[in-house]
């Protein structure tokens, strides 16, 4: 990889802004063929308005990368846009199943996937491998698991200090990672809170970073608890702010999880009709995150976090 | 008819599996509540960790769909990252872990992604999670599962989640660091491994279960321990807790 691809995010200029639509920061950072990590905090702030306009915008040979993201990968593979998932899980945490995923594993409708298996822990150690530049991490976790035959990928061998066996995780490193965060500034400084899944690790192994904010704030209020920083601004290329862009995953102290919304989709997609007339209703006929929110209306609304419980401050004075 | 559901008798034997002062790898459901009524009676100072990057001490108050949800993550003992958490297993600091499959079999391997072969299956199931990371590396790993002969098998498809792999001491050989199922708790049934083989055995009966049904139901020649008997009926003590969790009577249908 050459150096100026590895270091050099956004234009290299710290204090550049970087606010853009999602529509156009998918089209300039996002191509057809991409590995992309969406969803590393798990089964909170998935960046679901990024799933959608990868289908409004009709990407091709996609490599979904996460742990797991919820229905998000059911629906990109429902749409056709993906090619390959390499993960852990891939369904409807609240349904069960997810139906696309099921019928392109099993069926190869609308076309054939190939799925490299990882557990949590181990994607976990690829995306660490890929952040710190460290070619692969030894792991003692996914031994004696079929998971080793069903993806290459992972090798056993033996410790050579120790000669027991081990389990060689290589570096994944996505081209672009999508995170959801609660606030950040137009450079790209952002707070997130709550658990993070493998949000941090996922996003600095990835050549691109594009964070969807729930609201844009002034710099100053970032920079006044720096802790809260999981990505600094400096590495990342594109900021859009998009209320709600979890929905319906939650997003902690700003959006309630719109669990209904998950057991219709399952209802909603069992044939691979009823699916394209979902995405329809809900992806290609709106031609905007904005759109989907007004579509929601009241039923968004519901779900808006009113309630207060903030954190102590703290303090960083130097005297 | 008891004054508990099965459901109900399932969520205090599981909560009997965690002893005071130890941490578990949770999970949703059945197990979440298990660990609700073992803080309120006998293990008040466990500690709760889920994968996605939450440790708590107190369960969640109010409903929780996910271990994501914001309920699990206000006044949570840590809101961290899935290394921290899941480090804390590889570092062999767990205790125990919850899990459940679409199928287990007698030694106690879990399949939780394919049915039928890799490359053709006849269903391919959402997959692994955070499980085979328990399985491998908790010192010891509770299984909970509805009793159903296409549940229990005599051999899973897929290993997603290793036990005693083809039994024995196969599991030591191959590397792996936790101890292993240590018990399958069912809606008939619980089972442990017993013997050198590490063979699941029937160790004690629902009440209201016979032998002959478990048996009928179990896709391995199931064979008993040697004290096998009824599981105790919850107490007083650890209804009053559960019902104290669930208020709204989610489990006692």
């Amino acid at each position: 990889m050459m150096v100026a691809e590895s270091c050099g995010r956004g234009d290299g200029t710290i204090n550049h802004h970087k606010l853009t639509s999602l529509a156009e920061a998918i089209a300039g950072l996002v191509q057809d063929g991409a590995k992309i990590v969406l969803g590393a905090a798990l089964e909170n702030a998935v960046p679901f308005a990024a799933t959608h306009e990868l289908i409004r915008q009709g990407r091709r040979d996609l490599n979904m990368i996460a742990p797991i993201s919820d229905i998000s990968t059911d629906m990109l593979i429902g749409a056709g846009c993906v090619a390959e998932v390499t993960g852990a899980w891939v369904g409807n945490v609240s349904g069960g199943m997810g139906h696309n995923f099921r019928r392109a594993a099993e069926n190869g409708q609308p076309h054939p996937i190939k799925i490299n298996d990882y557990s949590n822990f181990t994607i976990g150690m690829a995306f660490f491998a890929g952040a710190y530049g460290l070619p692969y991490i030894p792991v003692k976790t996914i031994l004696g698991s079929d998971i080793l035959k069903s993806n290459k990928n992972i090798r056993l061998d033996k410790d050579p200090f120790t000669g027991e066996p081990v389990a060689l995780v290589p570096a994944l490193k996505p081209d672009v990672a999508f995170l959801v965060v609660q606030r950040a500034d137009k450079f790209g400084n952002s707070h997130i809170w709550g658990s993070t899944g493998l949000t941090q690790e996922a996003s600095i192994a990835a050549n691109k970073i594009i964070v969807l904010a729930d609201e844009i704030v002034e710099p100053e209020v970032i920079a006044s608890d720096p802790s809260r920083v999981l990505i600094p601004g400096f590495g990342v290329d594109a900021v859009c702010h998009v209320p709600a862009a979890c929905h319906p995953a939650p997003l902690i102290g700003r959006w309630q999880r719109d669990n209904a919304f998950f057991h219709n989709y399952h209802k909603e997609t069992r044939e691979p009709g009823d699916f394209d007339r979902w995405c329809d209703e809900w992806v290609r006929d709106l031609p905007d995150h904005a759109a989907y929110r007004a579509k929601l209306g009241g039923q968004l609304e519901e779900l808006r976090i009113l309630g207060d419980a903030p954190s102590a401050p703290a303090n960083y004075a130097t005297e | 008819m008891h004054d508990y559901s099965t459901q109900e008798l399932m969520i205090i034997a599981a909560a009997r599996q965690i002893a005071d002062g130890e941490r578990i790898f949770v999970g949703m459901r059945l197990p979440i509540t298990a660990y609700g009524v073992a803080r309120l009676t006998h293990a008040p100072n466990a500690v709760g960790l889920f994968e996605s990057g939450v440790a708590r001490y107190e369960p969640a108050d109010g409903m929780l769909y996910t271990m994501c949800d914001g309920p699990n993550q206000l006044g949570a003992a840590w809101t961290t990252g899935l290394i921290q958490i899941m480090g804390l297993l590889s570092g062999g600091r767990v205790h125990a872990g919850f899990i459940g499959g679409a199928e287990v079999d007698k030694f106690g391997n879990i399949n939780t992604s394919y049915i039928g072969d890799i490359d053709d299956p006849k269903v391919k199931l959402p997959g692994s999670g955070g499980a085979p990371d328990i399985a491998a590396m908790a010192e010891r790993l509770v299984i909970i599962i509805n009793h159903q002969k296409h549940r229990l098998v005599e051999k899973v498809d897929f290993v997603t989640s290793p036990g005693f792999l083809d039994g024995g001491d196969a599991r030591t050989q191959a590397g792996l660091p936790g101890g292993g199922p240590a018990v399958i708790i069912t809606d008939r049934a619980i089972l442990q491994p017993h013997g050198p083989n590490n063979e699941f055995h029937l160790a004690s009966i629902h009440p209201g279960h016979t032998l002959e049904e478990v048996v009928q139901n179990t896709g391995w020649d199931l064979k008993s321990m040697p004290d096998v008997g009824e599981t105790p009926p919850p107490s007083k003590d650890e209804m009053d807790a559960l019902h104290h969790i669930d208020k709204e009577g989610f489990w006692r249908s």
